[in-house]
């Protein structure tokens, strides 16, 4: 438990931390400007989204295995983390193309795929609350878990085949030398965030299974 | 594996004859993937050289909707009557079960698709004759992936009350690589494949169905069991 705070306290400092060097500290990017410094945050947070979904994926192949419920409430705080970053990926990256490549949306494949992934584990969190049987309701969402992990790659490579088609993307994302080591720790800081947060989510839902296995009367 | 067959096929006996004898699936199907067609040139508008060059994309979307309707129902039904339980109790290989669903799924779209191209091709005014081996082939793959995906998640989605809505939620997602590939096959082969890009669609359409295919097969018993 005091692991735990720390952990916390950790990633809090470390997350501040590497927002104000990368928002207001270092100088911005030459051509793109202050809009630059939201890379700070995109891209960290992007890379925690797959971290998450990674994890999903590991957890539910093991819950499929093993059938250990402790595997699907793992799974369960990835997809909750997962889902948000994602989320979060899509608006800040949104945000970002606006003044640099001048449109919110772009069917680049990377967007693309990132926001189907979004939509596949929407629908693994719908799934979770078809079944009140922890057992089933595991099984269910681990099925999803694999197969939503299987789909990701071959999604990616067929619209990546499709907008080959089209004209190709107007605004590389190339990036200025500034990225560094700002980057780096700020992958570092999310990466420790994520443990945190994933931890804190595994705990909330062993107390809810609890719950749901005893009721409340006999917790007390 | 004879008796895995045995039993896939005898289940897809039963829901053929379940569909030749109540006929109204069918014949819902494919009034309303006539009117699918119907919508796409209403939203279009009557520009006939539009409308033959988004034919292919139309007819699979028209497909898709109306497939993914159809295969809704093929675990619905067996929910409603406890036939699902009664399956499960047979002994043998469960994944029998998923084999004659897909199988009968195949059928049923593979009679849609016979009806819907002609009918799509008369409509949008695209000639489909000269390239109708290709065009099955491409159709075939498509349907395969589209079957499998769609069966699968059927099976999934059976139990919950908003199954309309989370069947194609999760369903969708899974058809992409299916629906660009099938799509993106008509199209090279309506226009002659002046990029020759056909046989990259076809592959990725095949390699998609194995994968998809494999895995769901692999993991069906894990979503029957109880």
């Amino acid at each position: 438990m005091k692991a735990q705070r720390t952990l916390g306290i950790v990633s809090v400092v470390a997350v501040g931390a590497c927002s104000i060097v990368g928002l207001f500290l270092i100088p911005a990017d030459r051509l793109q400007g202050e809009v630059q410094r939201l890379l700070y945050i995109h891209v960290p947070i992007a890379w925690v989204a797959m971290l998450s979904f990674f994890l999903v994926f590991l957890m539910s192949l093991l819950y499929i295995v093993q059938r250990k419920l402790k595997w699907d409430l793992l799974a369960l705080a990835g997809v909750e983390v997962g889902v948000l970053c994602t989320a979060l990926t899509l608006v800040l990256g949104s945000i970002w193309a606006k003044p640099t490549w001048g449109v919110w949306w772009e069917w680049d494949p990377r967007i693309t795929t990132t926001a189907i992934l979004l939509i596949v584990y929407i629908g693994y969190l719908i799934v979770r609350g078809i079944s009140d049987d922890p057992d089933q309701r595991a099984r269910w969402s681990a099925v999803i878990g694999v197969l939503g992990f299987v789909q990701v790659p071959i999604v990616y490579l067929s619209v990546f085949w499709w907008r080959s088609l089209h004209q190709p993307p107007s605004s590389p994302r190339s990036m200025a030398s500034a990225f560094g080591a700002v980057m780096l720790s700020a992958f570092a800081a999310y990466t420790v965030a994520f443990t945190y947060l994933i931890m804190r989510r595994y705990r909330l839902a062993q107390r809810e299974l609890e719950l749901e296995l005893r009721g409340p009367e006999e917790l007390a | 594996m004879s008796d895995l067959r045995r039993r896939s096929t005898a289940i897809l006996w039963k829901d053929l004859l379940t569909e030749v004898r109540t006929r109204q699936g069918f014949s819902a199907m494919l009034s309303f993937a006539a009117l699918v067609l119907f919508l796409f040139s209403f939203a279009i508008g009557p520009n006939s050289a539009l409308l033959s060059q988004l034919s292919g994309g139309l007819i699979w979307v028209a497909i898709i909707f109306t497939g993914t309707l159809s295969l809704g129902r093929a675990f619905q039904t067996e929910e409603l009557a406890g036939g699902i339980r009664l399956l499960r109790a047979y002994p043998g290989d469960p994944r029998a079960i998923f084999l004659g669903k897909l199988g009968a799924n195949l059928v049923l779209l593979a009679a849609l698709q016979i009806l819907l191209f002609p009918a799509a091709g008369i409509l949008f005014q695209v000639d489909f004759v000269p390239h109708a081996p290709a065009l099955a082939g491409i159709a075939v793959l498509g349907t395969v992936g589209f079957s499998v995906a769609g069966t699968f998640f059927s099976a999934l989605t059976v139990h919950a009350r908003a199954r309309e809505l989370l069947l194609p939620l999760l369903l969708f997602p899974a058809l992409i690589p299916v629906v660009l590939g099938a799509v993106g096959g008509t199209e090279a082969l309506l226009a002659g494949d002046p990029m020759s890009r056909l046989t990259g669609w076809v592959r990725l359409l095949a390699a998609y169905d194995v994968i998809l295919f494999v895995v769901c097969l692999w993991i069906f018993p894990v979503v029957l069991e109880e």
